[in-house]
């Protein structure tokens, strides 16, 4: 049992971290969500210069070997930073696909580009029937010739509406993954932001014809990829927020120091001084909770599935609470579209949402 | 970053289990096992076996008579020992008044107490609150005035936990009044339970059992020995002993422990009636409870390899008490739920070694569950109450 960081873990952090707190104010967020894509071009270059977009991915396929630790390092300090740019929807559910079921052909049509920066692409995770239970999909894709013909619907798609790739499970006989450009003729995709400035979209699939070369893996055996890059997924978005609430703690922590009614500072109250300490022990105990799931994760333990169930639950539960009383503590500027606050609440609750809400994980630690 | 335990760890791991496996008395492990009070006599017989092993101050520097174990070391030994429903080790003079001596007292006061702490031969209690002095220690009225080579002690010090069996208190009393600020003029005073003035008187808790009492303290006549490092300055030493007392009492292993029992009853049977197990609702809270206390598990990690790393335990150890005695009452109130009925009966008398199995009342020790579960409101009360704790984090973690 170990905490401490290596060197490349050390210096990750520290980059990252450097990067959100000087390069990356508030104002360059908004302004990258408000942009078309909804974020930042020159941001997304310089993450792969950074050699960000090529953390995960091995060193045969230019990337940096890291693991899941690596990605709870970058995505807190994302989170902290309430970077919008979509590392998730492209690195860590795309790249996370390809990286294991690509063959060598289709890494060099999208994987490259996606570690050069170049490319765009996302995962359809959800489906308008199947809620939280990914693997209960109803999109079918039938064989035809060497061709696939693919039917069904994918919900609130991360990045879609910028993807030129689309990653697609669809029933077979059994699940299996299609790489599908997404100026195919039988897509009709319609993009939206989602409440935190996100892009996203919901993409229908009528009859779209694909080639045999859109197969990822072996037809039928999608499943378990898919389990295991949704568990990355999922931690990825936990380490997100748990810096999220870090920053919320601090800013609400700061906020009280310099309010003043009644001729003093609110944080000389002792009823907002108790929440306070409510949220740094939310707050805390989620990043307990966080290191515990992702080494158990990274480590391979018999307790990983149940810790990043935990995790989840922990994070939908303790994220309320923190987003919640981070607002009501600053008052009517926690209302206010051009204070940060109500945007680091936004993503805390578009967090909880997805992947399985506090309840949905709470059922799978009953038994 | 990693979870696992290396061969090392595991071997010692295995090392504890055994111990304490096989070297505990079946008269222990079954007053354990049935809820049956430890006497003071078993206490100290268990305490020995400890110390014979060199196991019993873990937490102690090893110049003084602790074990040089590592953080993770310490995870095992606390986790081992609770997962084999070990009884408690009495803190006070392991755990508060010996960490004191050897900080802050002179070599005199090493050399004639610290021996005896550590083989458990003087039972020690504390002499903090008093009627007028809860969360507000500071305002303590016990006096202490200087006479020759004596310290004259007179006050009342209250909630003195096993104060009956005590053979020593340690005590916060005011050596001066002429003070600038309240926490200044009060001294940590060492003070003999046989000395002429000192008497004790019981309180019962509204569980019925008597753990605390009153100590009166009636002119009693105190060597000036006995006063540890500087005179005026025992409010500092008092709160370095606070943190240690709370991040000793986040009490996860043992929480950890009996959620660990009360899952696996959920899946029995008992009286005919369905497990309770097949309760979701039930069975969804014990899982949030277990997810909160596997985040305190990990968040005590993390402070102690702070600690380890050199920093002093800080007022973090406030938020473990805050969370550990939350937690704990959490697993009572569960335990008394899923009593029902059998939660209701009062049988104190049938918690004793040879009660005939066929007159108890309820299933094992359900009918202990609401005694429990009153007693241990007393958690996020004492040791500076949870209010007090969100204080402390407020003004030395956030700065407010």
């Amino acid at each position: 049992m170990d905490f401490s960081l290596n060197e490349f873990q050390d210096m990750l952090a520290d980059s990252v971290g450097k990067f959100v707190d000087n390069e990356y104010p508030f104002s360059t967020r908004q302004a990258n969500a408000d942009s078309e894509a909804g974020f930042g071009a020159e941001t997304w270059a310089s993450f792969c210069e950074l050699g960000w977009t090529a953390l995960p991915f091995s060193e045969a396929d230019g990337g940096l070997d890291g693991s899941p630790l690596e990605t709870m390092l970058l995505m807190q300090q994302f989170g902290r930073g309430l970077v919008v740019e979509p590392y998730l929807a492209n690195i860590v559910l795309a790249g996370g696909v390809l990286r294991r079921l690509a063959n060598d052909a289709q890494k060099q049509r999208w994987l490259q580009p996606i570690i050069e920066g170049q490319l765009q692409a996302a995962l359809a995770i959800a489906e308008p029937q199947n809620r939280y239970d990914f693997a209960a999909l109803e999109t079918r894709a039938s064989p035809d010739g060497d061709d696939w013909v693919i039917k069904g619907k994918k919900s609130v798609v991360f990045n879609g509406g910028n993807a030129e790739l689309l990653i697609i499970p669809a029933r077979t006989d059994g699940i299996s993954l299609f790489a599908v450009a997404s100026d195919n003729p039988g897509i009709r995709v319609q993009r939206y932001r989602t409440v935190d400035g996100s892009s996203a979209a919901d993409v229908t699939f009528n009859d779209a014809r694909v080639g045999g070369d859109a197969l990822l893996g072996d037809a039928g055996s999608g499943l378990e990829t898919l389990t295991t890059v949704i568990d990355e997924a999922t931690l990825a978005v936990c380490a997100e927020a748990v810096g999220i609430m870090q920053a919320l703690t601090d800013k609400t922590v700061e906020y009280c120091k310099n309010r003043v009614q009644f001729g003093v500072p609110i944080g000389s109250f002792q009823a907002l001084q108790h929440r306070m300490v409510d949220m740094l022990t939310a707050t805390e105990q989620s990043h307990s909770l966080l290191l515990w799931a992702t080494m158990a994760y990274a480590g391979g333990t018999e307790e990983a599935q149940r810790a990043i169930h935990a995790i989840k639950y922990q994070v939908g539960t303790a994220g309320k609470l923190v987003g919640q009383e981070a607002i009501q503590l600053h008052g009517g500027m926690g209302m206010s579209w051009e204070v940060d606050v109500g945007h680091y609440f936004k993503r805390l609750t578009v967090i909880s949402q997805i992947l399985g809400n506090a309840d949905w994980h709470l059922d799978h630690l009953v038994d | 970053m990693h979870v696992s335990y290396s061969p090392e760890e595991l071997a010692f791991r295995d090392e504890v289990r055994t111990f304490f496996q096989t070297e505990i008395p079946q008269e222990i492990l079954d007053k354990q096992a049935q809820h049956v009070a430890l006497d003071a006599e078993n206490q100290v017989r268990f305490q020995k076996i400890l110390y014979e092993k060199g196991w019993i101050a873990p937490n102690w520097p090893v110049e003084y008579g602790g074990t040089g174990w590592s953080l993770v070391q310490k995870h095992i030994f606390d986790t081992e020992m609770a997962s084999a429903n070990m009884p408690y080790i009495i803190p006070f003079g392991l755990g508060m008044v010996g960490p004191v001596i050897y900080t802050f007292g002179d070599d005199a006061q090493k050399q004639r107490f610290l021996p005896d702490i550590l083989q458990s031969n003087v039972w020690w209690c504390q002499g903090y609150s008093e009627p007028g002095s809860g969360s507000d220690l500071a305002s303590l009225k016990t006096r202490a005035d200087r006479d020759g080579d004596e310290y004259v002690v007179n006050g009342t010090k209250v909630w003195t936990t096993l104060a009956q069996y005590a053979d020593w208190i340690f005590c916060l009393v005011r050596t001066s009044s002429d003070v600038a600020r309240k926490q200044e003029g009060i001294s940590f005073l060492l003070i003999d339970m046989q000395s002429p003035g000192v008497s004790v008187k019981p309180i019962i808790t509204i569980d019925g059992s008597h753990e605390v009492n009153e100590v009166h303290l009636e002119n009693v006549r105190v060597p000036v020995a006995n006063l540890v490092g500087e005179e005026g300055k025992g409010w500092t030493y008092g709160k370095v002993l606070l943190q240690h007392e709370r991040t000793g009492t986040a009490g996860v292993a043992r929480t950890q422990y009996r959620l660990r029992r009360l899952r696996a009853q959920t899946k029995k049977s008992v009286r005919g009636a369905a497990p309770l197990g097949e309760d979701r609702n039930f069975m969804r809270k014990i899982a949030a409870v277990e997810v909160e206390l596997k985040a305190l598990e990990y968040t005590e990690l993390r402070t102690l390899a702070a600690v380890s790393s050199g920093k002093a335990p800080g007022a973090e150890s406030s938020i473990l008490k805050l969370k550990g005695t939350q937690l704990q009452q959490a697993v009572d109130e569960l335990y008394l739920e899923a009593a029902g009925y059998y939660a209701l009966p009062y049988v104190p008398e049938q918690y004793a070694l040879g009660f005939p199995k066929e007159d108890r009342i309820g299933a094992g020790t359900e009918t202990d569950s609401a005694p429990r579960y009153f007693n241990f409101r007393k958690a996020s009360i004492y040791g500076g109450s949870n209010e007090i704790q969100k204080n402390i984090v407020a003004k030395h973690v956030l700065g407010l």
